[in-house]
C-alpha cells in the first residue's frame, strides 16, 4: 500500500491518475476486511426501488466512485450510508459492525453535499467548527483543528467570511473542510465538482485525490460525470435501476465493460450486431451483415457458434486510410459522412453499408499542427481494427 | 417616471383620505383643550394626562398587554410548530385536512369562532376570565402565525438541517443551532402580528372574558355609550401607535427575511 509515494506533491509532477497506484488493490486480497459492506440492501420509495438487492464492499484508503445516470439510485445508496434513509431490507456495515438502525449524527460517516449545505448565519471559521463543536471537544482543540484544515484547504484568513461572501470554488472548500475535520472513517462527497466551471473542476479533482491520499481517508463519490469518476477513482461502479452492473477499476470498465449498458454508458462506442461462426482457441469467427465477416480475440470465448453476439468497438481502436490496408483481418470500406474537429482530437463519422447502412465513430488523436486534414467529407475511406480491439458484451 | 395625473392624484388623495382621516381626527381631537369632542379649544395634552389617573382604563390597558403577551407567544409556537410539520411532512394521512384546520380562523366571523369558543368553555365548566380570552386569542391567531412561518418554511434548503445531522447535532440541537436562528425574523414576525391582533380583538374577547377581566378595546367601547370623551381618544391614539409599531416590525422583518432568503 505504498500510495503516499506514488503521489508526487509537486503539482507539475501529478502524472498518474488514481487507478495506476499499482500495489492498492485490497479487493483482489480475499483476506482484506471491507470497511463499507452493504449486504442486500433494498430501498424502495412507495413503488419505486430505488436500490435493489445490492451488495457492495469499500475498502479503507479507497477512492470510490459511483457512476450512473440520474434517477439510477446512486444518491440514495449514498443516502444509505449517511443515514438519513433507511433500508427496507438488508443491512449496512462499517468497520463490521451493523449501523443500519444508527442515526445520521452517531455514524463515523461525513458528507459533503451537492448543494455544498453552508450554514448561512456562520461564518467560515463557524461552519468548519461546528461538527467538532457537537462532539464537545476543548475550544483549544476545536480552534486548533480548525486552524489547520483552513490552512489544508488554503482559506486562511477568510474564517470571519460569510459565506456568501465567497466564490464558488471557495465554498466548495468550505464544505469540504467541514465535514473533512471531523476526521470520518468515510467521507461521503455528492457531486463535489458540479457546481464549479471545466477549469477548477480538473484542478479540483487533483486537489481531492490528493488530500485522500495524504489524510489516508476512504472517500466515496456520488457523480453522473464519468471523466471525474475514472480520473479520481481506485474503482468505480456503474449504476442503473437500484442495480451495480459493474465494480472494477476504471481502465478495465472502459476496455472490458461487463454488458452493453456499462459499455455504453462510459465513453463512446460502435455496436455491431453478428453471429459466431466458427471459435478456434481464442478467436471467434462472426458474420454481421453490414461487415461481412470478423475476427476477435476474446480470453476463453465462452461462445458457441451459432450464437448471436453484439461486439463493441470503441472510435480510438479503428484506423483510417484511403487505400485497402493489405494487412489488416478486420477491414471494411465506408463514407464519410461527418467530421467533428475538438483541436487534441477528430471524430469522424463514418457509414458502412451503403446510405442505409451503419454509421461508425472513429477517432483520431491530431498528433502534428499540420492544418491541411487528410480526411474529407464524401472521402471513400477503409476502417480496420485488430483482432484486440473488439469486445464481446452481454446484453 | 411618468408624473401624476390630476385625475391619478385625486384618486390617491380620495384613497388615503377615505382610510386615514377617521384616524387623523380622533389623533387630532386627542390634543384637544376642550371637554366636548366637537369643538375645537386650542392643543393640550392633558387629557393624556388624565388617563394616568383612570384606574380602570389602566387596568384594563394592563390585563390586555398581558393577553397579547401570553397569547402571542402561545400561537407562535404551535403556530411555528404547525408551519413545520405541513412544511416537512409533505405526505401524512389528513395533510389536506390539518392545513384546511389550521388556516380555517383566518376566513371564520369573529363572532362564530368567538360563540364556539364560549360554548365550549360553558360545556367544560371553565371559570371565564384572563386564560379564557388567552385560549381564545392564540386560537384565532395560530393561524396567521401558521401561514407567516410557513412563508419562509417553503425556501428553507433541507440539506442545511441534514448538514447538521451529519455533522453529529442531534434533532434538537439541529433545531436550535440551524433552523430557529434560519427562520427566526419569520417566527418574530408571526408574533408581532399575533399580538397585534390580540390587543385590538373586541368581538372574541367580549364572547370569552369574564366578570374581572375587561380588556381595554371592551373598556373603551363601553365608554363610548356614555359619550366620546378626549380622554377616549387619547387611549386610542396610543393604542394605534402601539399597533402601528408591531405591525411596522413584523413586515421589516420580513422584508429583511426576504432579502435574506434569495
Amino acid at each position: 500500500m505504498n500510495r503516499d509515494s506514488s503521489r508526487p506533491e509537486a503539482a507539475g509532477r501529478r502524472a498518474s491518475p488514481g487507478s495506476v497506484r499499482r500495489d492498492f488493490q485490497p479487493w483482489n486480497d480475499p483476506a482484506a476486511k471491507p470497511l463499507v459492506e452493504f449486504r442486500n440492501v433494498t430501498k424502495r420509495f412507495g413503488a419505486v426501488v430505488a436500490v435493489d438487492r445490492l451488495s457492495l464492499s469499500i475498502h479503507a484508503r479507497e477512492f470510490f466512485a459511483l457512476l450512473g445516470p440520474s434517477g439510477c439510485g446512486k444518491t440514495t445508496l449514498m443516502r444509505l450510508l449517511a443515514g438519513f434513509e433507511q433500508p427496507d431490507e438488508g443491512e449496512i456495515l462499517l468497520d463490521g459492525i451493523d449501523i443500519t438502525a444508527v442515526p445520521p449524527h452517531r455514524r463515523p460517516v461525513n458528507m459533503m453535499f451537492q448543494s455544498y449545505a453552508l450554514f448561512p448565519h456562520m461564518s467560515v471559521g463557524d461552519n468548519i467548527a461546528y461538527g467538532l463543536k457537537r462532539e464537545g471537544l476543548p475550544k483549544v482543540e476545536i480552534a486548533a483543528r480548525v486552524d489547520a484544515m483552513l490552512g489544508r484547504v488554503r482559506l486562511k484568513g477568510m474564517e470571519k467570511r460569510r459565506p456568501d461572501q465567497l466564490s464558488g470554488g471557495q465554498r466548495q472548500r468550505v464544505a469540504l473542510a467541514r465535514a473533512l475535520v471531523k476526521q470520518p472513517k468515510l467521507l461521503l462527497l455528492d457531486e463535489p465538482l458540479g457546481a464549479l466551471d471545466k477549469k477548477l473542476r480538473e484542478e479540483t479533482q487533483y486537489e481531492l485525490m490528493d488530500l485522500q491520499a495524504d489524510l489516508g481517508l476512504t472517500f466515496m463519490v456520488v457523480t453522473h460525470d464519468q471523466d471525474e469518476a475514472m480520473t479520481m477513482a481506485d474503482r468505480m461502479a456503474v449504476m442503473d435501476h437500484g442495480r451495480l452492473l459493474q465494480i472494477a477499476p476504471p481502465d478495465l470498465i472502459y476496455e472490458a465493460p461487463a454488458s452493453r449498458f456499462v459499455a455504453e454508458f462510459v465513453g463512446d462506442i460502435n455496436l455491431i450486431a453478428g453471429k459466431v461462426t466458427a471459435i478456434e482457441g481464442d478467436l471467434v469467427t462472426l458474420e454481421s451483415q453490414t461487415l461481412g465477416v470478423i475476427e476477435l480475440d476474446e480470453d476463453a470465448p465462452t461462445c458457441r457458434p451459432g450464437d448471436a453476439l453484439t461486439v463493441g468497438l470503441r472510435p480510438e481502436k479503428i484506423a483510417l486510410s484511403h487505400d485497402e490496408p493489405a494487412q489488416a483481418i478486420n477491414k471494411v470500406a465506408g463514407e464519410i459522412w461527418d467530421i467533428g474537429y475538438l483541436g487534441d482530437m477528430t471524430m469522424v463519422q463514418v457509414m458502412v453499408g451503403g446510405d442505409d447502412g451503419k454509421l461508425f465513430k472513429v477517432s483520431l488523436t491530431n498528433r502534428t499542427r499540420r492544418i491541411e486534414r487528410p480526411f474529407a467529407w464524401e472521402d471513400k475511406v477503409w476502417l480496420s481494427w485488430d483482432v484486440e480491439a473488439g469486445m464481446v458484451l452481454a446484453s | 417616471m411618468r408624473r401624476f395625473g390630476a385625475f391619478h392624484l385625486a384618486a390617491l388623495v380620495a384613497g388615503f383620505a377615505f382610510l386615514y382621516l377617521p384616524i387623523v381626527a380622533l389623533v387630532a381631537y386627542s390634543f384637544n383643550a376642550s371637554r366636548l369632542v366637537t369643538v375645537w379649544g386650542g392643543f393640550s395634552t392633558h387629557w393624556y394626562g388624565a388617563l394616568l389617573s383612570n384606574q380602570p382604563l389602566l387596568d384594563a390597558a394592563w390585563l390586555t398587554i398581558r393577553v397579547a403577551l401570553v397569547s402571542a407567544t402561545l400561537a407562535t409556537v404551535l403556530g411555528t410548530l404547525a408551519a413545520l410539520a405541513l412544511a416537512r411532512y409533505r405526505i401524512f394521512t389528513g395533510r389536506t385536512l390539518f392545513s384546511g384546520m389550521v388556516m380555517a380562523p383566518l376566513v371564520m366571523p369573529e363572532v362564530i369562532t368567538g360563540l364556539s369558543l364560549l360554548l365550549l368553555f360553558v360545556a367544560g365548566d371553565v371559570e371565564r376570565g384572563y386564560w379564557t380570552v388567552v385560549i381564545a386569542h392564540a386560537t384565532f391567531s395560530l393561524g396567521f402565525a401558521c401561514i407567516v412561518v410557513q412563508a419562509r418554511l417553503a425556501g428553507f434548503d433541507r440539506s442545511l438541517e441534514e448538514a447538521a445531522r451529519d455533522l453529529g447535532a442531534t434533532p434538537a440541537e439541529t433545531f436550535r443551532t440551524v433552523t430557529l436562528p434560519l427562520i427566526w425574523p419569520a417566527v418574530a414576525a408571526a408574533w408581532m402580528l399575533a399580538f397585534t391582533l390580540s390587543l385590538d380583538d373586541l368581538v372574541i374577547a367580549s364572547f370569552t372574558t369574564g366578570p374581572g377581566a375587561t380588556t381595554l378595546p371592551m373598556r373603551l367601547y363601553s365608554a363610548i355609550r356614555l359619550g366620546v370623551t378626549p380622554e377616549i381618544n387619547a387611549a386610542c391614539t396610543i393604542m394605534i401607535a402601539a399597533v402601528a409599531v408591531a405591525v411596522i416590525g413584523a413586515s421589516l422583518l420580513m422584508k429583511r427575511d426576504a432579502l435574506a432568503g434569495r
